[in-house]
């Protein structure tokens, strides 16, 4: 194992009875089977500012969360944090008191982020209470998968997938 | 006659979704109308048809800031309906993970949610570029309580250890000492927060609220006792529904909830203070005094003061029951299931949650109530509006507008419980 890949972290953020909002954890559970046991994987249900923890000490961090931003539902959104702050409102859906975006902020104005974070966000279409993922959604899940597997090897240099 | 409306479509800083509409004309506001769009009946018909033992897991994914408070009331509940008492070490165990949950909501709430409206910052990100200590010591604090519930809950989030009569795996004394060290700074922090939260200036309000919380013989309230109130409510938590209304009002999707007898009452840290002062641990009541709290507090503005002292109350109960701690024989006790009704009441962080189920003879859910602390306070909230509004109605609109949602997040409102999301935007007319 690399060291880059011992400071390296999956974070999947939703709420599975929240529909839609739960593509994050299904992202994260589908990557479980596939990425190599040095890259952590976690999953967040509560509020934003658990974040600041799940990320702390590694050297790299891919969050994948559901979006409401009005593209068209299934929509995948790549985000790198340390660019350019995310968009307020972006994550609404997904969290409540404090969302993703506000954890990265916060994580910010306290110089918290890790050195590498990328969001990736995925356009929900259905935020009501109940479970599994729309039609466009669940389509959307392999394809980020695909994506992150691939952006943990350009990170890692490691035999994924 | 001028009129003007104030229209927050989303409230920031407050969990789940809500809106909040005031109207006024000329002097006078004519409609003040606190908004929740749609009620958790979900869960309640998710769980019909699963087994008694899933009522935890499940209900405890309504909220996820509060896991262990949907747990605790649903394992209550059920060993209400089968006749089983978790005492001893389990029990201080169940106290001990509430414990965790108190510290990891009330820290998030002074620290990331109500303080920056105190300070004047539009929110924390705000806020700690100007007082980055503050911040770091509630996302410690937070984390402090975190601590305890990874240990006892077996995760962070969603905790999958606490089950009806118990818990699956209990830790050792050696395991649960690896808190103390953390909580004893967590005390001192929790101590450091009443005094920083106490030279906050806090705007003239008052109110002659009816507090409801549990009140206990012994204890400062989480999961027993009886319901009662200052204005001679002493009932058992069998009763609730016969004291308890909730009710459809046209412009919330959430139920309102009143005492039938007379109106609105108030849930929550403000609630329990004044109710169980008494029940204070020696530290915390000092810590109280010295902030200039009596032992009633009736001004909602001064909750996150009270929500400190409950800060440094449950550091401090935590240590004590690390510190008694034994580890029991076995992790649970044994529960048979049968044809029966189950009522459970525990003491969430911003107050009571009722649950109600009626199971048959296989301990299947024939059906369910669940009843949020949210909703029970919704009707005091518009109450502590009508009458803040008209004083303040000279005040600019939008200092008026960030005074109201401060008023609202005074309650630390979790309106993911009663419903869920949020979208915020303001509109003049």
């Amino acid at each position: 194992m690399t060291a880059a890949q011992a400071g390296t972290v999956v974070i999947g953020v939703g709420n599975e009875y929240r529909r839609d909002d739960g593509v994050g954890i299904v992202v994260a559970r589908r990557l479980r089977t596939r990425l190599p046991a040095g890259i952590a994987i976690v999953e967040r249900s509560d509020e934003g500012a658990s974040l600041l923890e799940a990320w702390k000490g590694s050297s790299s961090a891919i969050l994948v969360d559901a979006v409401a931003s009005g593209a068209a539902p299934g929509a995948i959104h790549r985000l790198d944090a340390l660019v350019s702050p995310i968009p307020t409102g972006f994550f609404h859906y997904s969290t409540h008191a404090f969302s993703v975006a506000e954890a990265v902020e916060l994580a910010r104005s306290l110089n918290q982020l890790p050195p590498r974070l990328i969001v990736y966000g995925i356009e929900g279409q259905d935020f009501s209470s109940g479970v599994g993922l729309s039609a466009a959604v669940e389509g959307a899940v392999a394809l980020v998968v695909r994506q992150v597997i691939d952006e943990l090897r350009s990170m890692t240099s490691a035999d994924i997938g | 006659m001028k009129s003007r409306t104030i229209k927050v479509d989303c409230l920031a800083r407050v969990e789940g979704e809500g809106a909040l509409v005031v109207k006024i004309s000329g002097n006078q506001v004519t409609d003040i109308k606190f908004r929740i769009f749609e009620p958790p009946r979900f869960f309640e018909a998710f769980l019909r048809g699963r087994r008694f033992d899933e009522a935890p897991d499940i209900t405890a994914r309504i909220c996820g800031i509060c896991p262990i408070a949907y747990q605790m009331s649903a394992c209550h509940a059920m060993e209400d309906a089968f006749g089983v008492k978790v005492m001893g070490p389990l029990r201080a165990l169940r106290r001990l993970i509430y414990c965790g949950e108190w510290i990891e909501s009330h820290a998030l709430h002074v620290y990331l949610l109500h303080a920056p409206d105190f300070l004047g910052y539009e929110d924390a990100i705000r806020m700690a570029k100007d007082h980055p200590q503050e911040v770091q010591r509630g996302l410690r604090l937070k984390k402090a309580g975190n601590g305890i519930v990874s240990l006892l809950g077996g995760r962070e989030i969603h905790p999958v250890n606490v089950r009806v009569g118990g818990f699956y795996k209990v830790p050792s004394k050696r395991e649960l000492s690896t808190l103390t060290e953390e909580l004893k700074w967590a005390r001192e922090a929790a101590l450091d927060t009443v005094r920083w939260v106490a030279t906050f200036s806090f705007p003239e309000f008052e109110r002659d609220y009816e507090f409801v919380a549990l009140r206990h013989p012994d204890e400062y309230p989480f999961n027993e006792g009886r319901l009662v109130s200052n204005k001679g409510l002493d009932i058992s938590i069998r009763e609730y529904e016969q004291y308890f209304l909730e009710e459809h009002v046209a412009h919330s999707n959430a139920l309102h909830s009143r005492l039938k007898e007379r109106d609105a009452y108030f849930v929550g840290p403000q609630a329990r203070y004044s109710l169980n002062f008494d029940k204070l641990s020696p530290l915390s009541q000092e810590a109280a005094r010295a902030a200039g709290l009596g032992k009633t507090c009736r001004n909602p503005f001064q909750s996150i003061i009270v929500r400190s002292v409950e800060l440094v109350q449950v550091c401090d109960e935590a240590l004590r029951l690390i510190d008694q701690y034994e580890m029991p024989d076995g992790p649970a006790v044994k529960v048979e299931p049968r044809t029966s009704t189950g009522y459970g009441c525990t003491e969430a962080p911003r107050g009571i949650v009722y649950h109600r189920y009626r199971m048959d003879d296989r301990g299947i859910i024939l059906d369910a109530k669940i009843v949020p602390p949210t909703s029970q306070n919704q009707k005091t909230i518009e109450g502590d509006l009508w009458q803040f509004v008209p004083a303040n109605i000279a005040m600019q609109k939008d200092k008026l507008q960030w005074r109201c949602e401060q008023a609202i997040r005074n309650y630390d409102p979790c309106i993911s419980c009663a419903t869920h999301f949020l979208k915020l935007q303001i509109e003049t007319e």
